[in-house]
């Protein structure tokens, strides 16, 4: 019990699929290590005992789409010195940020036979809408490796190395050959942040987007490419809503091609 | 004690993932109503799915949770195949079949260690539980571990696996890739048979049910990918029936929808449904360890899943151990569609239980209707009334350990939460 006291980290739900979180526990080699440097406070996907704030550090996962979530945040907020969002949907407002372009009446019921029952906003939105966030993490999932450096970093009171370049650039360090120029196949590599380890073109597929816009992105000039690759306005416009819909560069340039 | 009036309130359901919570009523000592809520918030998936394209299908809905991507991308991917009259057999089936074992392994030896064997041994996680016993929880997570890199080398990565599509996959894996499965995999199936002699050894508290048990069955293998729906009450449909038979209700107090059976008021899935129904059909070594752990022909304790997990567990090492020793690489990576209308319908055996897609394509591919019944939202009732029965028979535990039985009654079903739409706060109002 004698020396220093361990900081309290903190892992926080909101409307999420849990894999980013889950990422956490497949840190199967370092999961022991993590656990013995920091004093785990609250995570309830692992753990039923649960400490008091405020925490050192809090990971918050999941995006805010209902008026509970909207109070909930901003008390996590307040119980912490140094908040950072996990994935798309904390980052970006996730795949469930789809219901933004449409009307979540109709949403309701098409899924439930009571919409009455149901309680939620009319918009799914990122983490850092509602409150100051330290520092974001992308992708969806999370890269775990990602997620040990910018646990070691905040720990250790530096900024994490967690490059903001393209997809582009991770496919040339690689070696991957280019599946636009080779095939002809419409990827979001070039507007689209580095850091999942380049794994849609190693697997001969586009990129999907996962990780979010880039610093800096110019995703007019790609549309243009989609086009020229034969692709229709309507289908460049789904490429940009999936699971980063409601990340600003992203959504603009989807608007751009309604 | 009986005439007091007593509320307990446990904010947060932990180690279950997603979000849910759960208030009991006990009037004069006799249990007046069980609700098991979930309100992880609603995400939509069905109504966003609509207007997509049938080839995006897999991606996204593998979104609806995390813990079993794989689920998700294989039943909409078989479902599509379906609607689009093709199939996928062949050594492209058993690269399926082989990630499917890898999502078990990781998610059934993630519930069995890290969630639910703490609530055995009186720990409050799998941390503490490390310190007490070192060395369980570290072989736990080379398991875990392990499952994990079969995903990793068939689908890119273990959570959301980019490789799979319809008709197969996008790039197929190089056979020294998957001979490399072989050595760690046979360690493997060492491990996993320790476990089942580790749970098996745990107490459990005496409840017993006669379940109406739900599951897949497929004529020459334990199913995981496909086969007919069966129960040990006579029901055998082609899944392509599923609606026939299974009605989804919405309640007041939950956010999933609840699955009911007709003509029986609720019903189970997962682990033990799959063993009661298929036991036959396990391997010699599994369904010897299974007797050696204390397990019966047919399983009606729901707290002894943890040994049927680690049975099932015993199982995926073993199967996926033959199908990787039997890897020789595809002639291509996947089978192309033809864009069609139709309906399809898919239901694999995700680790919590069957997951059931159906979706209505117009001629271009576009999703007009989609629906999709995770196990979660099966096993909700059941749930519930085995809480009741839990509750009515350790009414005369002090609140804080008649709190962590019930909690524990929950983790018995592994609730993926997220899936059922999708953390637990805990009431026991005592009047
Ligand atoms: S970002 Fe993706 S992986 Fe992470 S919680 Fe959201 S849906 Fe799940
Ligand atoms: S290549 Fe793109 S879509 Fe694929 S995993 Fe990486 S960031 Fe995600």
């Amino acid at each position: 019990m004698a020396g220093k006291r361990k900081p309290k980290l903190a892992v926080w739900k909101f409307s999420s699929c849990d894999g980013c979180q889950l990422s956490l526990l497949d840190c199967e080699d370092e999961l022991l290590t993590v656990a013995a440097s920091v004093e785990i406070a609250y995570f309830l996907e692992a753990t039923r005992a649960t400490i008091k704030g405020p925490y050192a550090l809090s990971l918050v996962e999941g995006s805010i789409s209902t008026p509970e979530d909207a109070e909930r945040i901003r008390a996590v907020r307040r119980q912490s010195k140094v908040l950072i969002t996990i994935g798309a949907c904390a980052t970006s407002g996730g795949i469930q940020a789809l219901r933004n372009f449409q009307d979540v009446e109709q949403f309701i019921s098409t899924v439930y036979a009571r919409p009455e029952f149901i309680d939620t906003l009319a918009t799914s939105t990122a983490i850092a809408e509602h409150v100051p966030v330290d520092f974001e993490l992308r992708g969806c999932p999370i890269d775990k490796h990602q997620l040990l450096e910018v646990l070691n970093a905040f720990l250790n009171g530096r900024k994490p190395n967690v490059p903001r370049h393209s997809q582009c650039i991770e496919c040339k360090q690689a070696g991957t050959v280019c599946v636009m120029v080779a095939r002809g196949t419409p990827c979001l590599g070039p507007v689209t942040q580095a850091g999942c380890g380049n794994l849609c073109p190693s697997c001969n597929r586009g990129c999907y987007g996962c990780f979010g816009p880039k610093e800096t992105p110019n995703p007019a000039s790609l549309s243009a490419r989609f086009g020229e690759l034969g692709m229709a306005q309507p289908a460049v416009k789904q490429i940009y809503r999936l699971f980063n819909a409601h990340a600003p560069e992203f959504q603009q340039e989807s608007q751009r091609h309604e | 004690m009986s005439k007091q009036t007593r509320t307990i309130k446990v904010d947060a359901l932990a180690r279950v993932e997603g979000e849910g919570a759960l208030h009991v009523r006990i009037k004069d000592g006799v249990v007046k109503d069980v609700k098991f809520r979930i309100f992880e918030p609603p995400r939509f998936f069905e109504a966003f799915l609509q207007g997509r394209l049938y080839s995006e299908a897999p991606d996204i809905t593998a979104r609806i949770c995390g813990i079993c991507p794989i689920a998700y991308m294989m039943g909409a991917s078989q479902a599509m195949e379906d609607a689009l009259g093709m199939a996928v057999t062949g050594p492209l089936r058993d690269l399926r079949r082989l990630i499917y074992c890898g999502e078990w392994i990781e998610s059934h030896v993630l519930h069995a260690y890290l969630l639910h064997a703490p609530d055995f041994l009186g720990f409050e996680d799998a941390i503490r539980l490390s310190q007490h016993h070192p060395g369980v929880v570290e072989k736990a997570l080379q398991l875990k571990k392990l499952g994990n890199r079969i995903l990793e080398v068939i689908g890119g990565r273990a959570v959301h696996p980019v490789n799979l599509r319809v008709g197969g996959f996008y790039r197929t894996p190089r056979k020294d890739a998957i001979r490399a499965l072989i050595g760690p995999l046979q360690w493997a199936v060492e491990a996993s048979l320790d476990t089942v002699k580790l749970v098996g050894g745990f107490d459990f508290p005496d409840y017993h049910y006669d379940y109406t048990c739900v599951s897949l069955h497929h004529p020459d293998e334990y199913p995981i990918t496909q086969g007919r729906l069966i129960s040990n009450r006579g029901l055998d449909i082609a899944i392509d029936e599923f609606s026939n038979h299974i009605i989804e209700q919405h309640v007041a107090h939950s956010n999933a929808l609840q699955g009911h059976l007709q003509g029986s008021d609720c019903y189970l899935v997962g682990p033990i449904a799959r063993y009661n129904n298929n036991f036959e059909q396990l391997s010699d070594l599994a369904r010897q360890a299974a007797g050696e752990a204390g397990l019966g022909r047919v399983c009606d304790n729901p707290f002894q899943s943890i040994v049927v997990r680690a049975v099932e567990t015993l199982y995926a090492c073993e199967e996926a151990l033959r199908l990787a020793e039997n890897y020789e690489e595809p002639d291509a990576p996947y089978v192309e569609p033809t864009v069609q209308a139709g309906i399809g319908h898919g239901c694999t055996e995700a680790p919590r239980g069957i997951c059931y897609h159906r979706y209505q394509l117009d001629e271009n591919g576009r999703i007009l209707e989609a629906t999709i019944v995770p196990p979660t939202s099966q096993n909700q009732l059941q749930i519930e009334r085995d809480l009741w029965g839990v509750v009515e028979k350790n009414l005369d535990l002090p609140e804080d350990r008649l709190k962590w039985r019930c909690e524990q009654t929950i983790r018995n079903y592994d609730p993926c939460i997220s899936c059922a739409t999708h953390f637990l706060r805990l009431t026991v109002e005592r009047e």
